[in-house]
């Protein structure tokens, strides 16, 4: 028997064409790129491939762009829902501003972002030269980069978890606190568990860009082999040099770290089932 | 008993609460009646320790509450939209005013098992306890709800428009709940509510709010027979209006003639209830008018007749005696009764 057609439903044709269309688009502009990569890696044989990644250089670079990613990461989570959590189920002055301020690192370019690290604590900057008496190098060095990575994705976790809050109101807050639940445990006990979903995927993009972010890093960096080059960095050299076994092999990392963050969210939504929003 | 005084609360330039007091005592049932925008919420929310008050007081029997915070009240609230902790089981919700007892005051695991099982069986859902809120429909969630607020033994209920989300008929099932539930366990209880049928068939008592000040305060019967306010009598019960000028213990309002024993001379408003018009017999004193529409309703046929002056009003007559009434008669309108107020 066929099923009744709904009123919403278009024609199998239509649906057809529409699938095709989005099927071949994203065949186009992710997974043929994304083959590339991989084959373009493997070229050379699976060991030539390895070599590249197993180069002194390159670990430094994964090294890097890892505990970049480690310290970027937990602290916008933290600054991340210390925002949501002020604007959405508080009322003050100048909260538009603050949304504006949030917002603004997705506005402005990354390379500028970078370039404004280098004003204020590059050499020639307005705290050079007391860095440069205290031995403090920001700037061509690891805290550069992290400052640029942090300024980068700090709206992630933040504009992931506004709108959420916002929907869920302060109900569920006040009926905790009537029932006698103090502040922190209302937290943990309430507010946690309902936007732990939109947190995750807020600290997933976040951490995604972490680790692929190019611009701002460029411009703090230096480009110091084995020292301050975080793994797009080392991807852009290893190209510049021809080198596209090594390019393409450390790309082939980035893109694994990725499938790894993915598989982990997916794990963790199946070990916990009932928590999917349920539709009626 | 609780005791707020003179309280004073505004949001803004919009003042919410100008000076409200009230008493509760204890183990009564109270309806703050209001239309929206009448601080009946913000009244609620203050007791509960959800707002704070500019000026006034909040007392629980001698103790002063004014500014403690909600959780060391021990109220119990109901929210109009549930707010159940949607991660938690029914179980789990209602074991939460327990479970984040510290110390001593903690109860032991079997005791808050035994405790939630006697509240699931309080408001008729037994062995729901491991679904998810989600999972019930909208009278049941209220039921948990209320479950939950009950399980701390407050010292008041509070129930903030309780049914407001719910269809008509899940509505009057449950507000029959509450009056069950509510003589069971004894506990003070306050409700917010808009709807007057809801107010007047539930509670012991009713504070009628309007703009910000309590107009009146009383048994459901009391506001309904003897309005103290305009306000209270347009609010209360269905009632034609009119306006005009109070001489020799008569209202005139054009062809309106009502009668108004013992009210000073001047202009005046004055209202009629539908149910307490009838129709004159006999020379009976009256005024006149035509029915311009009769529908039948029950027992009663409703009426809406106009004055040759052209004001309309609403009678509700008792269909025994008044059979061939039909559209177009023209009819001498008896008042029972009115109630008038200086304008």
């Amino acid at each position: 028997m066929k099923h009744a057609r709904l009123a919403t439903e278009d024609s199998p044709w239509v649906k057809a064409l529409i699938l095709t269309a989005v099927l071949g688009f994203l065949a186009l502009i992710l997974v043929l790129p994304l083959v590339a990569i991989f084959v373009e890696a493997l070229r050379k044989g699976l060991a030539a491939a390895l070599a590249a990644i197993g180069d002194a250089d390159a670990i430094a670079a994964i090294k890097l762009t890892l505990v970049t990613a480690a310290i970027a990461v937990p602290f916008n989570a933290a600054f991340g829902i210390c925002a949501a959590w002020a604007i959405a189920k508080h009322q003050f002055r100048f909260k538009s501003v603050l949304i504006t301020l949030i917002d603004l690192p997705f506005s402005v370019s990354p390379v500028v972002a970078g370039l404004i690290y280098v004003l204020v604590f590059g050499l020639q900057g307005w705290f050079g030269q007391w860095l440069l008496d205290h031995d403090i190098k920001i700037i061509f060095a690891t805290p550069g980069i992290v400052l640029a990575t942090l300024f980068v994705t700090f709206p992630f976790v933040a504009r992931e978890l506004i709108p959420l809050m916002q929907e869920q109101g302060v109900d569920e807050e006040e009926a905790a606190v009537s029932l006698g639940a103090s502040g922190l445990r209302t937290f943990w006990s309430v507010t946690a568990p309902n936007i732990r979903w939109g947190l995750l995927y807020g600290v997933l993009l976040c951490n995604a860009r972490a680790m692929g972010e190019f611009g701002a890093v460029s411009v703090v960096s230096g480009h110091i082999r084995g020292l301050t080059n975080t793994m797009p960095l080392h991807v852009e050299i290893l190209y510049n040099e021809y080198n596209f076994v090594g390019a393409f092999a450390v790309a082939a990392v980035l893109c694994l770290l990725a499938v790894v963050t993915l598989a982990v969210k997916t794990a963790l939504e199946l070990a916990q089932p009932q928590a999917r929003p349920v539709r009626h | 008993m609780i005791t707020v005084h003179e309280i004073e609360k505004s949001f803004g330039r919009y003042p919410a609460l100008n000076g409200v007091s009230l008493e509760i005592a204890e183990g009564e049932l109270l309806a703050l009646l209001g239309p929206s925008g009448s601080g009946k919420t913000t009244l609620l929310r203050v007791i509960a320790g959800l707002e704070f008050p500019e000026k006034g007081r909040v007392m629980f029997d001698d103790e002063d509450m004014t500014f403690a915070g909600a959780a060391q009240r021990g109220v119990g609230f109901v929210f109009q939209q549930y707010a159940l902790f949607r991660h938690m089981t029914v179980a789990r919700n209602i074991a939460f005013g327990l479970d984040v007892r510290k110390g001593r005051a903690k109860p032991g695991k079997a005791q808050i098992a035994s405790r939630v099982e006697e509240l699931l069986n309080l408001v008729e859902l037994d062995g729901l306890g491991k679904r998810f809120p989600n999972q019930l429909s909208g009278g049941q969630r209220q039921r948990v709800a209320l479950a939950r607020a009950l399980a701390v033994g407050p010292r008041v209920l509070l129930l903030d428009e309780p049914f407001g989300a719910l269809d008509a008929t899940v509505r009057k099932s449950l507000r029959k709940e509450l009056r069950r539930i509510h003589d069971a366990t004894g506990v003070t209880t306050i409700f917010v509510t808009h709807d007057q049928e809801e107010a007047l068939d539930l509670a012991d008592r009713v504070a009628i709010l309007n703009l910000g000040v309590i107009e009146q305060v009383g048994a459901p019967q009391e506001v309904q027979d003897a309005p103290v306010s305009p306000f209270v009598c347009g609010f209360v019960g269905a009632a034609n209006r009119f306006e005009g000028q109070v001489a020799g213990g008569r209202f005139r309002a054009g062809d309106v003639v009502l009668p108004a024993p013992g009210a000073a001379d001047g202009a005046a408003v004055a209202f009629v209830r539908p149910h307490e018009l009838t129709v004159a017999v006999n020379g009976a004193e009256g005024f006149a008018a035509t029915a311009r529409r009769v529908a039948t309703q029950g027992p009663v046929l409703q009426v809406e007749a106009v004055t040759a002056d052209g004001q309309a009003i609403e009678a509700a007559f008792a269909r025994q005696g008044t059979e061939g009434l039909r559209a177009g008669a023209a009819l001498k309108l008896a008042p029972l009764r009115a109630y008038v107020y200086p304008a």
